[in-house]
């Protein structure tokens, strides 16, 4: 019991310390990845709402790419593809020209991508559950169209949506742990490291587990009292 | 205004199909698309090498065929764990559905990965109690503990889906095949179970999807799966395109299976269309 108390505390002894830095690259990894996901999510539901053929083409490609592929092969395709694709793009100018992308970069845009392709169809869910009459009510006192949606109709997405979109954040929030296999120094490999130095595997590993299961339910209480605040505006029925 | 008056009213012009703010983008967007494909395509077929392709292929194939195995295997078994976890979730025995609900707050709570690393390295340190209980033979392979992770994992997800499933039916239906005589477990294969796949084939249909995209990380434990094999054919010969094929298996597989739901979903529900 010393032993492992020793082993976890934050001394130069204990690896309490490194596995509560990969805790803070984990959460600023997820909370870095959420507004890009909830930004290009947004502008892809819209895309898959419009009137146009080509535009709701355009934005159907993207969700099938992204919801299709394993996040961990999308993660290697960004790291791996984006490096390769700005080395051939930078040698056309420089030959000499050397460009390494960043892994917790490459994270952000792989989990991004993944995460804005399932929130599209939250949002476009959530655009469906809205009446029509809100719009001709809207159009009828004389609110321009960005107006309406500013006014109207986000007010209302953001409620009807939220409930989707906590899953997709605690989704995003375990998928933080495949950055770790592109080098990234998150919980998981944090705690992989104390495991192969001490040989404690079962010890860090468990850890690791509660750590993300407290972040879990952490996420948890913020977003109930997120979705109480949304629905104290809605219709009381 | 009289008869002829209105009819000497022209009707108006028809509506020619405008070039809309919302097309530009669109065929821009299209545009960009098809610029990354053919830079795919023109890459793809720059680094084409038929010895290359000749060594991998088959590389490729078994790697597949272990990804299909993994997925299978431990979709099967985890179907059936799912049984008894979902009964522990409906139990009205206190302790009872606090395990079961312990037991999928856990599973739905942490990475997979994590999951997979506590099972594969975790419990080679308890190395001597799983040998004096024979298991280690079992806890040994990566193959079996990866089937074990896999099978824990979405047996605690298929539990969700079923115990779901089985709620959404009617109290009524219940009723109705007791005041018909029929046994618990008659009325359950007949009346609730179908009722309930209607509900549930989407969510299962989702849920082997995740499986098959969640299988990819096997890799990361020495198992030569698609990704696996991808992964070494990267390492051999840093070529990219090998990347690239495992991401057109992927999505091909994914995109089949979708499709097959969509349609088993449009046949078994052709009774509900008005």
């Amino acid at each position: 019991m010393e032993r492992v108390l020793t082993l976890l505390s934050f001394g130069p002894e204990g690896w309490g310390d490194d596995i509560a830095a990969g805790v803070v690259v984990t959460v600023s990894l997820a909370l870095a990845t959420l507004p890009l996901g909830l930004v290009i999510g947004f502008l892809i539901a819209l895309g898959k709402r419009s009137s146009d053929r080509y535009l709701r083409l355009a934005a159907n490609i993207y969700t099938t790419l992204f919801r299709g592929l394993p996040e961990l092969l999308t993660l290697f395709l960004v790291f791996y593809g984006v490096q390769i694709g700005l080395q051939r793009l930078l040698h056309l100018f420089d030959p000499t020209a050397n460009i390494e992308v960043n892994a917790f970069v490459a994270g952000m845009v792989a989990l991004g991508a993944v995460f804005s392709s399932y929130a599209s169809e939250v949002f476009l869910a959530a655009f469906r559950a809205i009446p029509q009459g809100q719009y001709e009510g809207s159009i009828a006192v004389g609110l321009s169209s960005l107006q309406t949606m500013r006014l109207i109709i986000l007010p209302q997405l953001v409620r009807l949506a939220l409930p989707g979109l906590s899953n997709l954040w605690l989704i995003l929030l375990k998928d933080t742990a495949l950055v770790s296999v592109i080098g990234l120094a998150d919980i998981l490999r944090q705690s992989g490291i104390a495991a192969r130095v001490t040989k404690e595997a079962f010890l860090f590993f468990g850890i690791a587990c509660l750590i993300y299961l407290v972040l879990a339910m952490l996420s948890s209480i913020v977003l109930n009292a997120i979705e109480r605040w949304t629905e104290r505006s809605g219709v009381s029925r | 205004m009289s008869a002829e008056q209105t009819l000497t009213v022209d009707r108006p012009p028809v509506e020619k199909p405008r070039w809309t703010h919302q097309r530009t983008i669109g065929v821009v967007l299209l545009c960009v698309w098809a610029a990354l494909a053919l830079a795919v395509l023109v890459f793809m077929v720059d680094a084409w090498d038929p010895a290359i392709f000749q060594r991998y292929l088959p590389r490729y194939l078994s790697g597949l065929w272990i990804t299909v195995k993994l997925v299978v295997v431990s979709v099967l078994l985890g179907a059936l764990l799912s049984i008894p976890i979902a009964y522990g979730r409906t139990s009205r025995n206190g302790i009872v559905s606090a395990i079961a609900y312990a037991y999928v707050y856990f599973f739905r709570g942490t990475p997979l990965l994590a999951q997979t690393f506590l099972v594969y390295y975790g419990l080679g340190s308890f190395r001597p109690e799983l040998q004096a209980v024979g298991l280690w033979t079992f806890f040994r392979e990566a193959w079996y503990c990866a089937v074990f992770a896999f099978t824990l994992n979405t047996a605690a997800y298929q539990a969700e889906i079923l115990r779901g499933a089985i709620e959404s039916v009617r109290r009524g239906q219940w009723e109705a095949a007791a005041a018909l005589g029929l046994s618990k477990l008659q009325t359950i294969r007949k009346i609730i179970i179908p009722q309930a796949m209607i509900v549930a084939l989407r969510p299962y249909g989702n849920e082997i999807i995740l499986m098959i995209k969640g299988s990819a990380i096997v890799a990361i434990i020495t198992i030569y799966d698609l990704m696996g094999e991808t992964r070494r054919a990267y390492s051999q010969t840093f070529d990219f395109q090998t990347y690239i094929w495992a991401a057109v298996i992927y999505l091909a597989m994914v995109e089949v299976l979708r499709n097959l739901v969509d349609w088993i979903e449009r046949r078994i529900t052709r009774h509900l269309k008005r």
